[in-house]
Formats: structure tokens, C-alpha cells, sequence
């Protein structure tokens, strides 16, 4: 166990184990599945697709005027362009955050999330609390994340509901003019593409 | 239908807990339920057959405790695995606990699962007639309680909004009967709620909700 569910669910999580070994061993003995075909997936999931594809997408984004343009315009394709497509991805709408405005997104009924930029979600993205109180409270939500925003800037909640699946494009942070794309890259997280972060400005070379 | 699983607006969850560097998976078998989940192609075993879940049963299990009920029952209803075989490997595996599934490769499956899952499939079809709404139109999202699945929450249904932009048309995805997908395709809209309408004096200030709303839901206001 590495801790992370404290609900006293050990028994039941052995239990799971065990009904998916008996249903892995049966589909792999009929034929309609294989081992090899269960292992790629884990391993592109846990090496290949993840927050950081979508943080090449966000770096791109603020220095290529052009590409950014393009991003806004039509997601899914310009997403393709640097590389990323496919599952739970063929319809990426990116919603850009300004001083203005502050988007973030939820899946109230289930747990939809772009898996190409992003990966697979985070536990928080799934859970009750964030998908019961992300629509009614989310300044209080952002708040619990770290993130306090004037009453002046308007919170757009998007509720990930149709097959639609969105990503949001996080403000650069100031002090970064002088940074490459590649630096960039490094800076952009995850839950600043979910929408309940911003970037930090990075702090000054010591 | 009326499911806990449309949570939208609930009170009672307590605040969202994170975790720090959380693995993709936490346990092995969360990593092959999710292998099983993309690569076996059943009809059903989607959210439908999780939203029907008992609520306490399903406000009690992990998200791939879930995935593992609604493909097991799928793979079970479209007859690949009987209820029988598996309730017979799980008594072998209760009793051996270090046996592990037999290793079975198969490259030619692996480059299918692959291009499968690399592929853009758009939501969006070909147009037919013309869309009821515009941006910037005023409109209400009806009072529907169906049986069956839908994608309109609870929390939206009756309120007023604005139609944002168009995405084009996408299947329908409800169901009725239960079980049964309705055919057919129809616009669907991006539609702006703003917090006051949503959740009255409530609603925290300068907030608003963007939702997805097939055609069918909505009536002009």
C-alpha cells in the first residue's frame, strides 16, 4: 500500500485484485485480450502520456503568436501537431486564462479529462468533494489549492459533460521573457492545465 | 437518471484532499483493470452500468473498483465470461495466493490497441437541418428526470443561460430504456449559466458554469 487511501479499504482493494487477476486470466485464455496488450497500455500511460505533452502544447503556446492563434481556434489539431492525439482527445476545446478570466474544469458526472495532453487524472479530479463543489464553490476550491482570486476576475467552471474534453492555457508567469520554450516547458504543471493553479513567476537565479 | 453520481452542487463531501507526486496507478491491479477497460470492446460497460451501482456501493468503491464492476458485467451480459467461470478462477485465487495469470503474447493485438487508441475520432457528424440556436440566444435547459443515463445534471436542469458557440453535431447519448442508446445525432451547445441563476444568493460572486448541451435539452426562454 502507498497510503493513499486512508478509508480503511485494504480488504475491498484485495478483494479487486483478486477479481482482476480472475478476469485478466480468463479474456487472456479465450483469446479476446493479451498480457502484452494490457502491459503497453499501463507503460504508455505511466511513461509516454502525461502533463508533460500538455505543457509542451502550453510553452508553445506563448511564444509562437501564430501557434497559439491556431490553439484556440481548433485544439484538437493543433495539439496533433506537436504529436498528441487519440483516446479521450479527438475533440480538445483550450480555454485561455487571462487577467480577466479564470477557467477551470470539472466532470461533475463521471471524470472526463484530455488523456492526450494530460494523462490519466489525478485522484482529487475524481473525487466527490471536487465534483460536488467545483460548480457550486469554486473560489472556495481554488482557495483549498492555493489560489485566491480578486472578486474582479470572473470564474468560468466548465463541466466536462459531452465528449468534448477540455484543456486550459495557463497566464505566463512575468519574469519569463527571457526563458526558451524548452525552459518553459519545465515551469507548466498540471493543475495549472486542470485550471486550479496558476505558474508561479520563477524565483530569481541565487 | 437521478443517480448520486450527478453530484454537481452537493454539500457534504468534505474539501478536496491531494496527494503530492501521486503515482499514475496506485496498485498494480488499478493499471490492468485500466488495460482491460480500453482494449475489450463490449457494448455497455461504460458510465451507464456505474451510475447504476447502488448508491452506497458506489460512493464506497475506488474509481477502477468501479471500472472493474461496469466492464465485468458487460463482458459477462455480451456472453465472453460466464458468472459461473469467474466466481470458479476467483475460488483458485483465493486459495493460491501467489498464482499469477497465465502470460499470453500478442503482437499483432498490441499494434491494433495502439493505432486504436493513437486515432482522432470526432465527435462531430455531417449537419442535418439547420441548428435551433445561436450564440448569444436565450434559453432554458428543461426539466428532464429520465430512468436512463443522460448527460443533463440536475443542477442545470431548469435554468436559464445563454448559448455560448456550437460544436457541431454529436450522437445523442442518452439512454431510453435504460440500457438502450437513443439514435441519432443533434447539435450541441457550449451554454453559459451564470452562479446567481444556478445556486441564488448562494452563489459565489463573478462566477458562472459552462456546460454541454445537446439540443434536446434546452427550449427557448
Amino acid at each position: 500500500m502507498s497510503g493513499h487511501h486512508d478509508d480503511g479499504h485494504t480488504h475491498e482493494q484485495n478483494e479487486a485484485e483478486l477479481r482482476t487477476k480472475a478476469l485478466e486470466s480468463l479474456l487472456v485464455e479465450k483469446g479476446i485480450v493479451s498480457t502484452d496488450v494490457i502491459d503497453d497500455v499501463v507503460r504508455a500511460y505511466e511513461q509516454d502520456i502525461g502533463p508533460m505533452n500538455g505543457a509542451k502544447v502550453v510553452a508553445r503556446a506563448w511564444t509562437d503568436p501564430d501557434y497559439r492563434e491556431r490553439l484556440l481556434k481548433d485544439g484538437t489539431m493543433a495539439i496533433a501537431e506537436l504529436g498528441f492525439q487519440g483516446a479521450q482527445g479527438s475533440e480538445i476545446v483550450v480555454l485561455e486564462n487571462t487577467p480577466e478570466t479564470h477557467n477551470m474544469v470539472v466532470c461533475t458526472l463521471c471524470s472526463c479529462y484530455p488523456w492526450p495532453i494530460l494523462g490519466l487524472p489525478p485522484t482529487w479530479y475524481k473525487s466527490e468533494a471536487y465534483r460536488s463543489r467545483a460548480v457550486i464553490q469554486p473560489r472556495a476550491v481554488l482557495s483549498e489549492f492555493g489560489l485566491e482570486l480578486d472578486e474582479s476576475v470572473e470564474v468560468r467552471v466548465w463541466d466536462s459533460n459531452s465528449d468534448v474534453r477540455y484543456m486550459v492555457l495557463p497566464e505566463r508567469p512575468e519574469g519569463t521573457e527571457a526563458m526558451s520554450e524548452e525552459e518553459l516547458v519545465g515551469l507548466v504543471k498540471r493543475d495549472s492545465m486542470i485550471g486550479v493553479a496558476k505558474i508561479p513567476s520563477p524565483a530569481p537565479a541565487v | 437518471m437521478n443517480g448520486v453520481h450527478d453530484m454537481g452542487g452537493m454539500h457534504g463531501f468534505g474539501p478536496v484532499l491531494r496527494e503530492e507526486n501521486e503515482p499514475v496507478f496506485h496498485e498494480s491491479w488499478e493499471g490492468r483493470v485500466f488495460g482491460l477497460v480500453v482494449s475489450t470492446r463490449v457494448p455497455g460497460g461504460g458510465r451507464p452500468a456505474i451510475e447504476a451501482m447502488p448508491p452506497a456501493e458506489y460512493l464506497s468503491s475506488s474509481y477502477y473498483e468501479k471500472w472493474l464492476h461496469a466492464k465485468t458485467v458487460a463482458l459477462i451480459a455480451a456472453g465472453y465470461v460466464t458468472q459461473g467461470e469467474l466466481d470458479d478462477r476467483l475460488q483458485e485465487y483465493r486459495d493460491n495466493p501467489g498464482l499469477k495469470p497465465k502470460r499470453v503474447e500478442n503482437l499483432a493485438l498490441v499494434a491494433e490497441q495502439r493505432e486504436r487508441m493513437a486515432g482522432i475520432f470526432p465527435p462531430a457528424r455531417d449537419p442535418e437541418g439547420e441548428a435551433e440556436y445561436l450564440p448569444g440566444d436565450a434559453v432554458r435547459a428543461r426539466n428532464i428526470n429520465p430512468v436512463g443515463h443522460t448527460r443533463l445534471p440536475r443542477y442545470i436542469r431548469g435554468h436559464l443561460g445563454t448559448v455560448d458557440r456550437i460544436y457541431g453535431w454529436h450522437e445523442i447519448q442518452d439512454q431510453d430504456p435504460p440500457g438502450v442508446t437513443i439514435e441519432g445525432i443533434e447539435p450541441v451547445y457550449s451554454v453559459r449559466f451564470e452562479g446567481g441563476e444556478l445556486w441564488g444568493e448562494q452563489a459565489e460572486p463573478n462566477s458562472c458554469v459552462y456546460i454541454d448541451m445537446w439540443e434536446s435539452y434546452l427550449e427557448p426562454a
